[in-house]
């Protein structure tokens, strides 16, 4: 009998919680404000899915109903991509250590 | 168009590339680095989807169209917005993650075929369970941001809102929910997915009216976790590894965050979410207070102590971001520090309105990140040092925390500044912070109280230097 794909992703997922357990609390805190605003701007890889659900279907009518919301989707997390690396960028750029 | 296997490795690759992302956080001087990996993580999933879902015509124009549009306006904000807003900016994001997750799970639901799970009143049942648990998370995420973003932006009062049931109607709600995802299983109705939609928004915002502002720092984190959370059940819909991963990093991400902040109070978690904190005692303190004198102090008996001090630390809080006072204070510092004095800054970890709020600031006055330290790093330093500088801080300074058990602070870690030779206590009056405690520091002999707004008087300090 095969496995189940979803046992595979099932998989992926939970060890994807353990490395990310171990790798943020590594992150010093410091820099806890840029981790929030860079898993902001990570997590607005959801746009994979926008753009599927925009380009969905023919081309013929693209705004009609299911593919508007993949419009939307795509704008809402291109403010988040662009602006979540951006500013994360910008407040790096600050951390700087003693001149010595 | 490419084959779903090599699509499929290229989102693990960007998955892997995220992660180096977070791992670069670790110092500041991989953290600039580590971006670039995000950035690049990210470009390769827009790409692999381009080229996977392999229509070029007029649909693709548009999703570039928008796509331009969505990020020229995020490239504005992420350059104009004052680093002192960063919590509001943070917790808006947060809200559109929500919201374009919420979008996603309906266009899942309203064209299956699209994503390859099944037909219109046919789907998948795994993935009518993932899409509707992807969309009540993002649901309650976007309101529940947008709650927390009107109250960090000050449109909302930051006081707690509370009312009598208001847990039973939030569990009778969740429950609902759980309830009509069931059913939505057996009978695939669109009334019921929308049903669920909407009752997440409202919980959404139940959920987050009653925690009152200081305790804003454990919610941006819980609601940083729920959008990971989202992401994640997004990804199992579409079967995507980028998303899967990239959720379960964001999700125990926030996860964490949430318990550091937790511990930085000494509250569990659930007490913080059920929120009404400092509503209650506040009330309680106010008909049990006495006239006790305090020592008042002004520019000029600030700097000759801090002059005449071999080291000074520094004890930021919320309200130095409210006054906007660290340029003044960096300035301040290297006029101690021309003078011979040895200056550092200490952070407890729940100062400010989100995790890492007072360090984000001080980097932008231009403080090396080598003279701030952490709560466990300096607190034995307090013993040694002559002079410790409040400066919009009270609660994290509090010793009662210590000394008395019936206190509602009583077991949070606190700065141990009571230790230092004179403290001076920068603040506009005698008003108790968040907890609605009084703190016993203002009435010691080696507490001087300096009344004044934080920027005004560290200005006026350093004319007097």
């Amino acid at each position: 009998m095969e496995i189940d794909p979803f046992i595979f992703r099932l998989s992926i997922f939970i060890l994807s919680i353990f490395v990310g357990y171990y790798v943020v609390w590594s992150v010093t805190p410091s820099l806890h404000t840029p981790l929030m605003s860079v898993t902001n701007a990570i997590s607005s890889v959801i746009i994979v899915g926008a753009i599927i659900a925009a380009l969905a279907g023919s081309s013929s009518n693209i705004f009609e109903g299911s593919n508007i919301f993949g419009f939307l989707a795509i704008i809402l997390a291109a403010v988040n991509i662009f602006g979540g690396f951006l500013v994360t960028q910008r407040m790096l750029q600050m951390y700087k250590k003693k001149k010595k | 168009m490419i084959s779903v296997n090599l699509s499929a490795i290229f989102y693990l690759i960007s998955g892997i590339l995220f992660i180096l992302a977070l791992r670069g956080l670790s110092s500041p001087e991989t953290s600039r680095q580590g971006n670039y990996f995000g950035i690049a993580g990210m470009l390769i999933a827009i790409v692999v989807t381009f080229l996977s879902v392999g229509n070029f015509g007029t649909g693709f124009i548009y999703v570039l169209i928008f796509l331009l549009i969505g990020g020229s306006i995020g490239a504005t904000i992420a350059f104009r917005i004052p680093m002192t807003a960063m919590p509001e900016l943070v917790a808006g994001f947060h809200s559109l993650v929500g919201l374009a997750a919420v979008f996603v799970a309906i266009s899942a639901f309203l064209k299956p075929e699209a994503f390859n799970l099944g037909a219109v009143g046919n789907i998948k049942l795994a993935s009518l369970i993932e899409m509707s648990l992807g969309a009540a998370i993002g649901a309650i995420t976007f309101s529940g941001s947008i709650i927390a973003f009107l109250k960090l932006r000050g449109i909302m009062s930051g006081a707690p809102i509370t009312f009598s049931g208001q847990h039973i109607i939030n569990l009778v709600l969740g429950l609902s929910i759980i309830v009509l995802m069931f059913y939505l299983c057996k009978t695939q109705l669109d009334s019921l997915f929308w049903t669920i939609v909407a009752i997440s928004f409202l919980v959404g915002v139940l959920l987050i009216i009653p925690i009152g502002g200081a305790d804003m720092p454990v919610v941006i984190s819980m609601l940083n976790s729920y959008s990971g959370w989202a992401a994640a059940g997004i990804g199992f819909t579409l079967e995507n590894t980028a998303l899967i991963i990239t959720g379960a990093l964001v999700g125990s991400s926030g996860a964490i965050l949430s318990y550091i902040m937790c511990k930085g109070m000494n509250r569990s978690f659930f007490n913080v979410i059920l929120g009404g904190w400092g509503a209650t005692e506040q009330t309680l303190s106010s008909t049990s207070k006495e006239q006790k004198p305090v020592k008042n102090g002004n520019a000029d008996d600030a700097a000759f102590l801090m002059k005449n001090a071999s080291s000074v630390i520094i004890v930021p809080g919320y309200g130095m971001a409210v006054a906007q006072a660290q340029h003044a204070l960096r300035e301040m510092v290297d006029v101690l520090k021309k003078n011979g004095v040895k200056v550092s800054y200490a952070i407890h970890p729940v100062a400010g309105r989100m995790p890492g709020h007072m360090n984000v600031l001080l980097a932008e006055a231009n403080v090396p990140y080598d003279e701030v330290f952490e709560l466990e790093e300096i607190n034995s330093d307090f013993a040694n040092c002559d002079v410790a500088y409040v400066i919009g801080a009270n609660d994290v300074t509090n010793p009662v925390a210590k000394s008395d058990p019936q206190s509602p602070i009583y077991g949070m870690p606190i700065l141990d500044v009571e230790k230092s030779k004179s403290v001076l206590f920068v603040k506009r009056s005698l008003s108790p912070g968040y907890a609605g405690i009084d703190n016993d520091l203002f009435y010691r002999d080696n507490t001087l109280m300096l009344f004044a707004d934080a920027k005004k008087m560290t200005e006026e300090i350093v004319k007097s230097l």
